[in-house]
């Protein structure tokens, strides 16, 4: 069991990484990580989301959709419990943790339409998740997108300084350095079995 | 909008001035994950341009009926809702093509290009306006893909549409068509984009200069 | 130009780009000319396509980027010749090429040129080459027959470490040690790659922490977890340290100015990683060496280690003090 679930974890976070193999989760990824700072904020805003999004779309699927046969209603519950979810967790955090939603706070109302987060909640119902497994799932694949993003980060930060040719700047640079990351990340490949 | 801009300008202005990949990088994830051929990246860019048109209409039309406080989950609703139907769609009769696009079907509905065009057109101008602003958007977004489907199948795998182009001997360059690929492809044909649009603007500039 | 490689450890040593670029030229030579002796012309041609590509690209860039033509500082001829060295004698002459033509302008040009490049070159393209045509990249059935042990010279595999199919370790030791095994140019003769070592040691061109380091990590992590084909034991550990390409990778790759920390402390952190790296590769993933990806996954995270990690060990203490 634990073996199992450590290897699941490699899994979302190495071999199957959000960002520089799924493509999930770009636009945040690309716009959030000019500084290490903002990043590491953005990516545990994203996994606090992911993990309680997955846990609630997963008990709708199945225990909403699935017994009315609904389940072409799947795209548009998902995304009305994401933005549910996401205007509970702001205001809960308002309340309870003035100091934690003043460092996540700006960044909640962006994560609604981050890909990432009704990204793993389709995945978790194409795979046949159960329902560990689906928030297992959401947590790791949000970690992998946390480390793909702070990594990007810290190498954005190096860049300010380089003496990139105009035409290159900001996005340009920013794609051709995830690409040369996501090279890197194949060696990762079959890591799992 | 202060001054009414024609139908055919407002068409226009989302193919290139304010093209969503190239000037706006709006929707990366579509743009790199679904590009890996161009019949793929024009079957993505067409369900997004459907979904654009259909749902700026719509919202045009619903625009004086949304209280503004909730307008982005009216939004989302109705854009969800055309998405479905695309789906569907898809699924009954370009089932193969469905089967390639995958997740990124239903992720149409985060993509922000849509959402984008709502809250900073469609909300506030007439449902022919909005329609051909969605149009020309979803038009821009469509050329990208297929660019980029064209660019990265003819280099990984010698073929555009499917119809080998470099023949038997070429060797084609994998990576292009793997997750590295997709961006270090787009990053330099950003990078290209750029370094066209500043030689246009150039070019203008010294002619002002010289009619002045 | 401006030097902005004499980073803190090298402060007392007043060398310039060039004269840097110079020596490394000159350890590599050792390893270039036994790559040469076991693999032959094919060999020789690899390394002179790869390097005259490297410059000429460079050249190139500066050309029609207008910036004053650098090619003398052999930055590129450096990396032209470390590219060569990682490839296969098998591979065709246009592999070369094109790594050394994306290494050059992809992943140092774009990024500003030397200096502002956060990916070791040679390393970037190799990893590309690897995942574009892994067919070419993979084979190297150049090695001359008379080193093989009977029976075994249809075997064709990137390193020793791939012959997964062999019942028993095919190599010993001492023919490790020697480079009497296929594999890429570069990386077969150990005693070439220490010779070249024991030079930049003593020129004061690198410091001994960062290759020692990323050896005992390797070292001793495959003590520990053993290998895809061999349990972990002495002689597993002796035979992963001398196989694929940790000793090249070690002296001549992880050891980039630019692309590696900076303190000595986040130096050990770096190299102890890059080891733990290449292990779990060689270990659970499906390539055979993780000695590329290791590096240029670390290469990725220096930044984030010069940052985050304390100046020198005991740091935390002096900022108590202030």
């Amino acid at each position: 069991m634990t073996m199992n679930v450590l290897l699941f974890m490699v899994s979302c976070i190495l071999t199957h990484n959000f960002i520089f193999s799924r493509f999930l989760g770009c636009c945040p990824f690309l716009g959030v990580s000019s500084k290490v700072e903002t990043s590491v904020s953005m990516g545990l805003a994203v996994t606090f989301v992911m993990t309680i999004a997955s846990l609630f779309c997963w008990l709708i699927y199945h225990l909403l959709l699935v017994p009315l046969d609904i389940t072409y209603m799947s795209t548009i519950s998902f995304i009305l419990v994401i933005a549910a979810l996401v205007q509970f967790v702001e205001m809960f955090l308002k309340k309870s943790s003035p100091t934690l939603y003043s460092a996540l706070g700006i960044y909640l109302p962006l994560i609604t339409t981050n890909c990432a987060v009704l990204g793993v909640a389709t995945l978790n119902m194409n795979e046949g998740y159960g329902l560990l497994q689906a928030v297992l799932n959401g947590t790791f694949s949000a970690l992998g997108f946390l480390l793909a993003i702070v990594l990007m980060a810290g190498v954005r930060e190096r860049l300010e300084t380089s003496h990139i040719p105009a035409c290159m700047k900001g996005f340009p640079i920013t794609l051709v350095s995830a690409g040369l990351m996501a090279v890197a990340f194949m060696g990762f490949q079959g890591l799992v079995p | 909008m202060s001054e009414k801009k024609s139908l055919g300008k407002v068409f226009y202005n989302g193919i290139i001035p304010e093209n969503p990949t190239f000037r706006l990088v709006l929707g990366t994830c579509p743009t790199l994950a679904v590009t890996t051929s161009a019949l793929n990246g024009l079957g993505m860019g067409a369900a997004a341009t459907f979904v654009l048109v259909c749902s700026n209409i719509a919202i045009s039309l619903l625009r004086k009926f949304i209280p503004d406080q909730v307008r982005i989950p009216a939004f989302i609703v109705v854009i969800c809702t055309f998405v479905t139907m695309v789906q569907l769609l898809m699924q009954a009769f370009v089932p193969s093509l469905y089967e390639s696009l995958g997740i990124f079907i239903p992720l149409i509905v985060v993509n922000c290009i849509i959402l984008a065009r709502a809250e900073a057109f469609a909300s506030k101008n007439a449902p022919l306006a909005s329609a051909a602003d969605g149009l020309g958007m979803g038009v821009g977004f469509t050329l990208a893909l297929t660019l980029m489907g064209s660019i990265r199948e003819l280099i990984g795998s010698g073929s555009v549409f499917g119809l080998s182009v470099l023949g038997e001997s070429y060797e084609p360059m994998i990576l292009i068509v793997l997750a590295s690929g997709g961006f270090l492809t787009f990053g330099l044909l950003l990078g290209v984009f750029n370094l066209i649009v500043k030689k246009i603007e150039k070019k203008k500039a010294l002619k002002e200069v010289q009619a002045a | 130009m401006s030097l902005r490689i004499s980073t803190a450890p090298h402060m007392h040593n007043p060398l310039t780009t060039q004269r840097l670029m110079q020596y490394v030229c000159i350890a590599l030579l050792p390893t270039a000319a036994a790559g040469v002796y076991y693999f032959g012309m094919p060999a020789l041609t690899l390394l002179l396509v790869s390097m005259a590509s490297a410059v000429a690209a460079e050249f190139l860039w500066q050309k029609i980027a207008r910036q004053p033509v650098r090619i003398g500082d052999c930055s590129a001829l450096v990396t032209g010749l470390i590219l060569g060295l990682n490839l296969p004698a098998s591979a065709p002459w246009w592999i070369a090429m094109i790594g050394s033509a994306f290494a050059i302008l992809i992943v140092k040009q774009l990024f500003g040129g030397l200096g502002d490049n956060f990916l070791n070159p040679a390393l970037a393209a190799r990893a590309v080459l690897l995942a574009s045509w892994p067919a070419h990249m993979a084979s190297s059935a150049f090695v001359k027959l008379s080193f093989y042990r009977a029976g075994l010279d249809t075997l064709s595999s990137a390193t020793p470490l791939a012959s997964a199919a062999a019942p028993e370790y095919p190599y010993s030791l001492l023919q490790l040690f020697l480079g009497q095994t296929p594999g890429a140019i570069g990386e077969v003769c150990k005693v070439a790659i220490l010779l070249g070592f024991l030079f930049l040691l003593l020129t004061g061109t690198i410091q001994w922490r960062i290759p020692v380091v990323m050896v005992g990590s390797v070292f001793v992590w495959t003590l520990l977890l053993g290998t895809k084909m061999l349990d972990a034991s002495l002689n597993t550990a002796l035979t992963a340290v001398l196989s694929g390409g940790v000793l090249f990778g070690a002296v001549f790759m992880a050891t980039d100015y630019v692309t590696s920390p900076i303190t000595p402390f986040a130096q050990t952190v770096y190299a102890f990683l890059i080891g733990l790296i290449i292990v779990v590769i060689r270990k659970f993933g499906i390539y055979p060496e993780g000695v590329t990806y290791a590096i240029l996954l670390m290469n990725i995270a220096t930044p984030l280690l010069d940052r985050f990690l304390p100046q020198k060990i005991y740091g935390h203490l002096k900022k108590e003090a202030k």
